[in-house]
């Protein structure tokens, strides 16, 4: 275990902002009730990945990436224009996108992997995620797209909350909604190139959508919704990569995903604003007080008679 | 005196179904004028055409003789209260701070002043002690106050409001005509999706009378007659009189 080794720190760091980046957009996506999309669009990264791959001829991320945000937008694309040129519902069109690139990414990557080099490349990582595998130039690399979206996220954080919650209330005072979705589709397409390495394609969408939700639970104002769920999204970054290297060969994104789900048990039970024990501590109290004030009801009744 | 509103022609389709054709009326300053028509007619859709959040099909509108482009900071827009997830994680006085983000500027952050101001607007709709409770903890009533405070920061010329009495209560309703009332007083241009009939007469001075075109248009009492209301509604009159 060389959890300690200047690489390793490296690697952490990466996949600190990485749950950082996906627990911001997370929210985003909840609340526009497009979770799901970040799951179309991740699987739909697949082709792109392993093209980038065949047209570089080695494993270079820059190329792969380009790759995957190129084909994630594709499928994006795609989802919309079934969407509006068809009578297929938003998500029947994601199912079909999701299935369709995930198949051809697959049958991609085994005529790769029968290439010459293509073996020992690594590119089954991208599928659930190895982030041992980084270098150090990728990990630079990863680790400032992250701070982009942060930084994105931030600076718009109250046209983001105006958007989400009236956008056609946001238009009439001159907002570019328009720009609004763009903006939020490149933020998506990003955290998935970002997290394609080390979560993969199938699950970086879990590392969106349990933090985002998990935070929820804990609170009723949307700035903290966001840094709490970046906090959730970074702690399963950093201990599902952790727990990943105890063992070797372990893929890191199951771990980081099953951190993240024990996070989201946690605040479903002990959420402060919506948890189940708050929730059933307040049904028990506005029960006691209604059946107090029953009895002071029929006390002064009987007083009464 | 020139008219705040001009629209001329305007037509309006969902999937290639015409809802509002050959829609024309002006409205002078200083009026508060009611949309009145049954379910279907396209009173909200003539307010969201006429706003652009609904495309157009043929026609075009103008707000202070200026296209809505140039006019959109003028105006202050109501939506209907379902129109929005009132889940959504805020408080009242934020909410009320939107209507402020026009003039605040994009990618700037909201001052004390705007804040103040802000909390000013909830206090005239009774709503200061609720400035920081969840929209979603807020009853119906409360809720149409914020979205009409929200309204009320933006300073417009011309108001829209689409059924803002829907569901509320008296408290409510009062508060909310009055305001509007003093809009009027102001020289402001107000208008509003109404479908109480009742109390047309009593609360507005013009009635647009809409089912897919424009019936009549112009003061309450030569257009909101039993005559235009059977023009309007058709057979749909009786039954909803017997039920009132």
């Amino acid at each position: 275990m060389n959890l300690l080794s200047y690489n390793a720190q490296w690697v952490l760091l990466s996949t600190l902002l990485l749950g950082m980046a996906a627990g911001v957009v997370g929210v985003l996506s909840y609340w526009k009730r497009q979770s799901l999309m970040s799951d179309t669009l991740s699987h739909a990264a697949l082709p792109g990945v392993v093209l980038g791959f065949i047209a570089v001829g080695t494993k270079q991320l820059p190329a792969m990436l380009i790759g995957a945000a190129a084909s994630a937008l594709v499928g994006a694309w795609l989802v919309q224009w079934i969407r509006s040129s068809s009578r297929v519902k938003e998500d029947a069109a994601m199912g079909i996108v999701l299935s369709v690139f995930f198949g051809l990414g697959i049958m991609l990557l085994t005529h790769a992997n029968r290439m010459p080099g293509g073996g020992q490349s690594g590119l089954d990582h991208f599928i659930f995620g190895q982030a041992a595998s980084m270098v150090r130039s990728d990990v630079m690399l990863l680790a400032v797209l992250a701070i982009i979206v942060l930084c994105v996220v931030f600076i718009l954080f109250k046209e983001w909350k105006i958007t989400l919650f009236d956008s056609s209330y946001a238009m009439g005072l001159g907002l570019s909604v328009k720009s609004m979705n763009i903006v939020y589709t490149a933020l998506l397409v990003l955290v998935i190139v970002i997290g394609i390495q080390a979560v993969g394609v199938i699950l970086i969408a879990a590392l969106m959508i349990i933090p985002a939700v998990s935070a929820r639970y804990w609170t009723d104002s949307f700035g903290r919704m966001l840094l709490l769920s970046a906090s959730f999204g970074g702690g399963a970054g950093v201990c599902g990569t952790l727990i990943s290297t105890l063992g070797k060969g372990w893929p890191t994104g199951p771990f980081i995903v099953v951190t993240a789900a024990a996070m989201f048990l946690v605040s479903l039970l002990l959420g402060s604003s919506k948890g189940l024990l708050v929730v059933v501590y307040q049904r028990k109290r506005a029960q006691h007080k209604r059946g107090t004030a029953i009895m002071t009801e029929q006390a002064v009744e009987g007083g009464r008679g | 005196m020139n008219a705040t509103i001009v629209v001329n022609n305007l037509s309006a389709a969902y999937r290639k179904a015409e809802v509002l054709s050959g829609i024309s009326f002006d409205v002078m300053p200083g009026t508060l004028t009611s949309i009145v028509g049954p379910n279907g007619a396209g009173k909200s859709t003539l307010i969201k055409t006429m706003l652009e959040l609904h495309p157009r099909t043929t026609g075009d509108v103008s707000f202070l003789g200026q296209s809505y482009k140039l006019a959109k900071t003028k105006i202050g827009y109501v939506p209907q209260r379902g129109s929005v997830d009132w889940d959504f994680p805020t408080d009242a006085l934020d909410v009320v701070l939107m209507g402020l983000y026009g003039k605040i500027g994009w990618l700037k952050r909201p001052r004390k002043s705007d804040r103040e101001q802000a909390m000013e607007a909830l206090r005239a709709m009774g709503m200061e002690q609720y400035a920081d409770r969840q929209i979603s903890q807020l009853s119906g009533g409360q809720q149409q106050r914020v979205f009409l405070a929200r309204a009320l920061v933006q300073d417009a010329e011309i108001y829209f409001l689409d059924e803002p009495l829907a569901g509320v209560d008296a408290a409510t309703e009062r508060i909310i005509m009055e305001t509007l009332q003093q809009l009027r007083t102001k020289g402001r241009t107000v208008m509003v999706v109404h479908h109480d009939l009742q109390t047309v007469e009593d609360y507005f001075d013009h009635v647009l009378l809409l089912n897919r075109t424009v019936i009549a248009h112009g003061a309450t009492a030569e257009v909101f007659t039993e005559d235009q209301l059977h023009r309007t509604y058709g057979g749909a009159l009786r039954w909803m009189r017997e039920k009132v």
